[in-house]
């Protein structure tokens, strides 16, 4: 790779890619890792107690950064997904399909950590408010994803299927977002505001801000690690899989 | 344009000659509106202000029995193969085959809707409402339906999955269907809400058959 220009399509291939995704995995687990404990360590010893929820409020150092990767993962399933329709790549439907499983765990984090927020500061595990619901159905879509993926047996038409979902899904998050934040102020059932928080502390900020960083780099090392397990089974009958030494190391 | 009026007349024909399957959807419709006053109780003011979201969701369900049969059985004969071949684009075959599936599953909705309001003791004007709402709302449901039935054809399972795809879809439909009749009984007008389903109507006029007709192609490949 001395000269400039990479070439990016020479990655596209699933033979090039899955030693270069192996050489990144640890990286990024490194840096999951290194972020980790410094978010950790501001959220928990730097970042003040809050003067109106207490201890309770430092869970959203873990519900936000999962709330934010859910709705990231879900534009990049759906750009890996397009780009698969649209290059017809091998590997472009491989990552989409890597990528739901950890995008659907976000989302459900983000549910949960919210309803353990929820219960002690509104009262209630849950509350028909906008985020609330667009969140669940951002995971209802996830979960449709990985069934449609999971029912096709045929490996390309199950990526090219999946790939149009989560275009058709992509369009309409937001559609989905504003009709329920809509139909939300119409309703005016739980009268508290998330948006009217007061102004945070900076080290409250960077502490989110690092732990999503970690949420980040956990998400592309799991990511990737997934991405090569489905390599390996797609691609089991070729000569190179087998050649692998992780493969011939193992007996027979 | 005389292909897609022939693929509807087809559908409807077709629909007729097996009447039960859409009178099926039908009493599935009005028998789930029935059981949500047996579950809730008779109280009438109650009644009234839960009648638009029962009427809606019960027409998400009814409309869904109807998919899964959209693209099957075209699919199952070899039908379907010859339309990807056929001169005429397909995606304007598929409009037709939305508009065909509207009429057998959306349309009756729509027509019934009243009658089921009045049981839930709505006036003249939010019926009037409703009905626009739905008039509006079940091509919608049928547009994004169909993509759902596409990418599920010949699915291990497709049924129970189709629901899952689509039902997720269907909620800024149900939002402004049943927020209509709601902001109108509350004097705030409808027609807001009406003009988003309107909105959201000609986008997937737009865009639905198009993805429907991707989904199909790849269905088949």
């Amino acid at each position: 790779m001395n000269n400039k220009l990479v070439n990016w399509f020479k990655f596209g291939s699933p033979q090039s890619f899955y030693p270069l995704a192996g050489k990144m995995i640890p990286w990024f687990w490194a840096l999951a890792v290194v972020f980790g404990i410094i978010g950790l360590w501001i959220s928990f010893f730097v970042a003040p107690t809050d003067f109106q929820q207490g201890e309770g409020y430092r869970i959203i150092f873990i519900h936000v950064p999962a709330a934010w990767m859910s709705m990231f993962l879900y534009i990049v399933m759906a750009t890996w997904a397009g780009l698969g329709l649209a290059l017809n790549t091998r590997l472009s439907g491989m990552m989409a399909q890597a990528i739901a499983p950890t995008g659907a765990l976000m989302a459900f984090l983000s549910l949960w950590t919210g309803a353990i927020w929820g219960k002690p500061m509104w009262g209630a595990w849950w509350v028909w408010d906008a985020r609330l619901t667009s969140a669940l159905i951002l995971f209802f879509l996830y979960i449709g994803f990985i069934a449609l993926q999971a029912a096709i047996d045929d490996a390309r038409r199950a990526d090219k299927a999946g790939a149009i979902l989560a275009l058709v899904g992509v369009v309409n998050v937001p559609i989905i977002y504003f009709s329920v934040k809509w139909w939300n102020t119409l309703h005016q059932g739980a009268s508290v505001s998330l948006t009217k928080a007061p102004a945070m502390a900076a080290t409250m900020l960077w502490g989110m801000l690092i732990m999503a960083l970690a949420f980040w780099m956990y998400s592309i090392a799991v990511t990737l690690m997934r991405v090569r397990a489905i390599i390996l089974e797609r691609e089991a009958h070729t000569e190179w899989v087998k050649n692998l030494s992780e493969i011939q190391g193992e007996p027979k | 344009m005389h292909s897609v009026i022939a693929i509807i007349r087809r559908d409807l024909l077709l629909a007729m000659r097996r009447k039960s399957e859409v009178l099926t959807a039908l009493f599935f419709f009005i028998i789930v509106v029935s059981l949500f006053p047996l579950g809730i109780g008779p109280e009438s003011a109650l009644l009234r202000k839960i009648a638009p979201g029962v009427i809606w969701v019960s027409a998400l369900l009814a409309t869904m029995l109807g998919l899964a049969r959209l693209f099957a059985p075209d699919h199952a004969d070899g039908t379907l193969e010859q339309m990807v071949l056929s001169p005429t684009p397909l995606g304007l075959l598929v409009a037709g085959k939305i508009v065909a599936h509207w009429i057998t599953t959306g349309l009756p909705l729509v027509l019934l809707a009243p009658v089921l309001g009045i049981q839930f003791d709505l006036d003249r004007g939010a019926l009037g409402i409703l009905v626009l709402a739905l008039l509006l709302g079940t091509p919608l449901l049928s547009l994004i339906g169909a993509i759902g039935a596409a990418l599920t054809l010949g699915v291990r399972g497709g049924g129970v999955l189709l629901s899952l795809l689509v039902l997720p879809l269907y909620v800024p439909a149900l939002i402004f269907g049943a927020g209509a009749v709601e902001s109108h009984v509350s004097g705030l007008g409808a027609g807001g809400h009406l003009s988003l389903l309107a909105a959201l109507l000609a986008l997937a006029v737009f865009f639905a058959p198009w993805a429907t007709t991707a989904a199909l192609r790849i269905a088949l490949e």
